[in-house]
């Protein structure tokens, strides 16, 4: 096992920390989520209501760890449906090359034309707003391009080294050449890259449901109790702080555990 | 001579992208354009009536006539009808998009002055006791989302300090001042994760730049690192530096189209979010359009700006 670097070990622990609420969350909070006059309306962080209540008394907390977990959620599919399909498209394209991979990478030019909350906001656009599914779909859809680019270079770069060229005078098929040969040795820059891509998710979907067009009640999303904390800073200023927080710090640690890992990388070259 | 064959394939290419870009967000429209007289019909909607109406706006028409009609229309300033405010999409995007071109604008010069000299910093002094600090802060301030910083900073200057009026945007013609003061809060929320980027960015390139041989003979010739950095490392690590930047000028379109929303900034992006809620297909395709092809064009300027810095690019060498 190699050394984890400071990086890796705070943002593991910071990620862990946050994780192991959001598991909790999903089966347990202090209160219904929704439940009204969970306390006082409008009071500020007590024992009873550890980060307040909102204007119609419910448990802010409480909200934070489901909201928590449904952007959590989110960006675990978003990234598992972009990792999935970019890296077999830039597997494939990246190993045999060829006509396929000069279209392939020239429609992956056009699609990088647009920014990416801008595509997922044409994409949800066609599928209907205001539904975690499209939301999930819209987003993976637009995570696929930059997981493609990534893995297209790592698999063009390994195709010709003398490893791969031995296992195929072995006689491997390609199939065994690009899972048990290649794909081993691509993880170090598949990892970061799944790190940044998870990053960006969250911070797409919260910004999509701040919009009003991602995941909207009776969902709980950290984005949409946003733009409901916005309208009352004034009264409730901690609403804000700590659902924005609660952001900032799951972004955070990924952030921290990719630079632990492009660190490690570097290290090892 | 090379320059301007340069250019002119760069441009070429640029158009072609153009194309690509808009004929994608012309089908991905067209896939449910059909609803369109649907929507303006509203409740009186029939079989009939939505076919005679698809007739009249030329919705039954193959879609390769459609997009040419569009694309021609487009270069001529026409963009069609918007469904919900039943006036010329061009007259309701006009000056929206010109609020939108300050806000990115500003958001960019902003970026450009902040993270050159921090990542310059930042490079000089790695390794140095408070680099893991400073790293950490980097990765901080990149896990903001804009529209939290907007918040904060909404109510620190608008609600307490008053320093400008949250909704009460002011005419950019006759108030020009005023309305880049507004800007300059939204700018703000923009640019800090970008700087954050920015910085690392730059950090790494000069980084690199430092370990190649040209350093160490500059300074085994008794110049000072200081020397080498601002007269040599600084401009060979600019190619790649120009180019983040037109990406970044990408991520300022997509932070704008939120952050407008929490200034209350009359913009493209916030005709855009209530549009897509209204489902005003003529208006969002045209909005997504223009917005791509803003990107588009900013990587092909970066292009040619790198092309002038870099004499091994003019030659058509892959530096």
């Amino acid at each position: 096992m190699k050394r984890l670097n400071g990086y890796l070990k705070a943002g593991l622990l910071l990620t862990g920390f946050l994780t192991l609420l959001i598991v909790v969350g999903y089966f347990w909070t202090p209160y219904d989520p929704s439940a009204m006059m969970a306390g006082p309306k409008l009071s500020g962080p007590t024992l009873h209501n550890l980060m307040g209540t909102d204007n119609f008394g419910r448990d802010i907390f409480s909200r934070v760890l489901k909201g928590a977990g449904t952007t959590f959620a989110i960006a675990a599919a978003v990234v598992a449906i972009g990792a999935v399909c970019g890296t077999v498209i830039g597997a494939l394209t990246g190993y045999f090359g060829g006509v396929v991979d000069e279209v392939l990478m020239r429609f992956n030019d056009a699609l990088t034309a647009f920014p990416s909350i801008l595509l997922a906001l044409v994409i949800i656009s066609v599928l209907g707003p205001g539904n975690k599914y499209n939301v999930v779909l819209a987003l993976g859809i637009v995570f696929i391009p930059s997981f493609a680019r990534v893995t297209r270079t790592a698999f063009a770069a390994l195709r010709d080294v003398n490893y791969v060229k031995s296992a195929r005078l072995m006689g491997a098929g390609s199939g065994r050449i690009l899972l048990v040969h290649i794909l081993p040795n691509t993880i170090q820059v598949l990892l970061p890259a799944i790190t940044i891509g998870f990053n960006n998710a969250v911070l797409a979907e919260a910004s999509m449901s701040y919009l009003g067009i991602g995941v909207t009640p009776p969902d709980a999303s950290l984005g949409y109790m946003l733009s409901e904390a916005q309208s009352m800073f004034s009264a409730a200023p901690w609403y804000a702080v700590c659902t924005g927080g609660t952001i900032i710090l799951l972004v955070f640690g990924v952030g921290l555990i990719g630079e632990g890992l492009q660190r490690r990388g570097r290290e090892v070259d | 001579m090379m320059t301007m064959k340069y250019a002119a394939k760069r441009i070429a290419m640029l158009l072609v992208t153009m194309v690509i870009v808009s004929f994608l967000a012309f089908v991905a429209f067209s896939l449910i354009s059909g609803s369109a007289a649907e929507i303006m019909l509203g409740t009186q909607a029939t079989p009939e009536k939505v076919a005679a109406l698809e007739k009249e706006m030329g919705l039954d028409r193959p879609l390769l006539v459609r997009y040419g009609e569009w694309l021609l229309g487009f270069f001529t300033g026409d963009l069609g009808t918007s469904i919900s405010y039943k006036q010329p999409v061009q007259q309701l995007i006009a000056p929206k998009a010109l609020v939108t071109l300050c806000l990115s604008v500003l958001s960019f010069l902003l970026i450009v002055a902040v993270s050159i000299p921090l990542g310059v910093r930042s490079a000089r002094r790695a390794g140095g006791r408070l680099d893991g600090v400073s790293t950490a802060l980097n990765q901080f301030c990149m896990a903001v989302p804009p529209f939290f910083t907007g918040i904060l900073l909404t109510w620190l200057f608008s609600t307490v300090l008053r320093w400008f009026t949250h909704g009460k945007f002011p005419d950019l013609g006759t108030d020009f001042p005023g309305a880049v003061k507004y800007l300059f809060f939204a700018a703000i929320s923009i640019a800090i994760p970008r700087v954050a980027m920015t910085v690392r960015m730059l950090r790494s390139t000069v980084l690199g730049e430092m370990q190649k041989d040209y350093v160490r003979t500059a300074i085994s010739r008794g110049n000072d690192r200081a020397g080498v950095l601002y007269g040599h490392v600084l401009k060979n690590a600019l190619v790649p530096v120009v180019t983040f930047l037109a990406q970044t000028m990408a991520e300022i379109v997509a932070g704008s189209i939120v952050v407008e929303q929490v200034f209350a900034i009359p913009g493209l992006g916030r005709l855009l979010v209530a549009s897509i809620s209204n489902r005003d297909y003529p208006v969002v395709q045209a909005i997504v359009v223009i917005l791509a092809f803003w990107v588009v064009l900013a990587g092909t300027v970066a292009d040619l700006i790198n092309q002038r810095i870099d004499p091994r690019l003019r030659l058509g060498g892959d530096a």
